[in-house]
């Protein structure tokens, strides 16, 4: 029988908004054996009569960071849970939490070869556990992120995404915005589509690993599109963002 | 027994349907949904029907093997089952059409050694049930939901069901079903995830 995998107690250590609606929140452990960048975490929240939900959030941060790790959260308006996390949980606050859970949607820099990382909305959470892995592990391997957000304030974690984009250690971050385009926008202003996905795969080549994440239909239309391509199956791995991950 | 943790200043929404009837239906952990998510762990694979077939290999006496216009003649049946997903969905109600794996079962000889079902699927997925788990009207393929063909995303052209375990149980794009006398882990269950996930013992990962 495998070891079960425990409920803990994390500790919030601090809060970062990434955008209007989305927060980040670290959180320390006090047994973390560490985890694979791409994989979650479930969340456990108790009220006083012993009333309890459970979400899964994926792991925003490296494996480096343990026993810290960062979960990023979307506030979903008539959500029962992330308006508790946006609204009521402060630095210091508890949260219970096991995991890590999944081991088909993980990259680690172990894993040569060019990458391609799709992200749609807070489908760039996974990714962007890679993505800090992967600059912290000094991988070169030759890497492009496709993240699709609805306009430039609704960009997660875009500061560090421009940052790590322009160290020259082969990654590179390809904006597309779909609603909303600031003045002298000159980058794509769409949904992903085919034509796209050809541009950005063009540099990495049909061999690229590819890790898709965020709404059902952008993920549908993102690995259908990729197999049209010319890529195989085996080469797409996909994670979704239902549209009830409140 | 320890003391249960509370979480500060958590009040939680509570199920407007929550009460009674309904409220026994939703396993711990689990919220309810009206919509049907989706969650693959990779492209949704398209078979052409005229290329489809389903088969029953392994410890049976005679393999079978259906074509598409050969499976939709079997003997179906609507079925109302509710739904529990791992990653914590529950959604009641869900109107299907199918064929019993009863019915399937009655086209082969089982060997006696026969003890576990592994279902296959375009893709390559597989998943692991045991076969006193899909007996007994457990387990359908289901060719329609909701009164219309079921859609490839969620696992057409045809894909088993298991209402009674999680939903990734009930494999996707399902080609076949093979008959073992050892049991072995699919693909979630090699990752981590409940060899059995049965959703009312909260089965949903490996040593839970």
């Amino acid at each position: 029988m495998a070891r079960p995998l425990d409920w803990q107690l994390a500790t919030v250590a601090g809060l970062r908004d990434e955008t209007d609606s989305v927060r980040s929140f670290s959180l320390t452990l006090p047994a973390w054996a560490g985890h694979r960048p791409g994989q979650h975490v479930d969340l456990r929240l108790t009220a006083e009569d012993g009333y309890s939900v459970e979400r899964s959030y994926s792991i925003a941060s490296e494996p480096e960071r343990a026993p810290e790790v960062d979960i990023t959260v979307e506030r979903i308006p008539d959500g029962e849970v992330s308006p508790f996390l946006h609204d009521v949980v402060v630095p210091g606050d508890r949260l219970e939490l096991r995991g890590p859970i999944g081991g088909y949607f993980v990259w680690e820099a172990s894993q040569p070869g060019p990458l391609l990382l799709v992200g749609g909305g807070s489908g760039v959470v996974p990714l962007m556990a890679m993505i800090r892995h992967r600059a912290r592990a000094g991988a070169m391997n030759p890497t492009r992120l496709l993240l699709s957000s609805r306009g430039p304030g609704e960009i997660i974690y875009r500061e560090e995404l421009d940052r790590l984009s322009v160290i020259q250690d082969g990654f590179e971050v390809v904006h597309t915005l779909t609603r909303a385009q600031p003045a002298g926008w000159n980058g794509y202003a769409r949904r992903i589509d085919e034509a796209m996905l050809s541009e950005v795969l063009a540099p990495l080549g049909r061999e690229a690993r590819v890790y898709i994440c965020g709404p059902t239909a952008l993920v549908e239309s993102a690995a259908n599109a990729l197999v049209r391509i010319g890529l195989a199956p085996s080469q797409i791995r996909t994670e979704r963002f239902g549209p009830t991950g409140t | 027994m320890t003391d249960r943790f509370v979480t500060r200043g958590f009040v939680g929404r509570r199920r407007s349907e929550g009460s009674g009837d309904l409220a026994s239906r939703i396993p711990p952990g689990q919220y309810i949904t009206k919509d049907f998510p989706v969650l693959s762990a990779g492209p949704t694979p398209r078979t052409p029907l005229e290329q489809w077939t389903f088969s029953i290999q392994g410890l049976v006496k005679e393999p079978v093997s259906w074509s598409w216009q050969e499976f939709l003649a079997l003997p179906a049946r609507d079925w109302t089952v509710d739904i529990s997903c791992v990653t914590k969905w529950t959604k009641l109600d869900m109107r299907w059409r199918g064929v019993s794996v009863d019915t399937l079962l009655e086209g082969v000889e089982l060997d006696e050694r026969a003890a576990f079902v592994i279902a296959w699927s375009d893709g390559g997925y597989t998943t692991n049930l045991p076969l006193a788990d899909v007996l007994n009207g457990q387990a359908f393929v289901a060719y329609e939901y909701d009164g219309a063909p079921l859609a490839p995303e969620h696992g057409g052209p045809a894909r088993l069901v298991v209402p009674a375990r999680y939903f990734w149980k009930s494999a996707k794009w399902i080609r076949g079903i093979r008959l073992q006398a050892e049991d072995q882990p699919g693909f979630w269950e090699s990752f981590g995830y409940h060899n059995r996930g049965d959703q009312w013992r909260e089965e949903r990962y490996s040593g839970d």
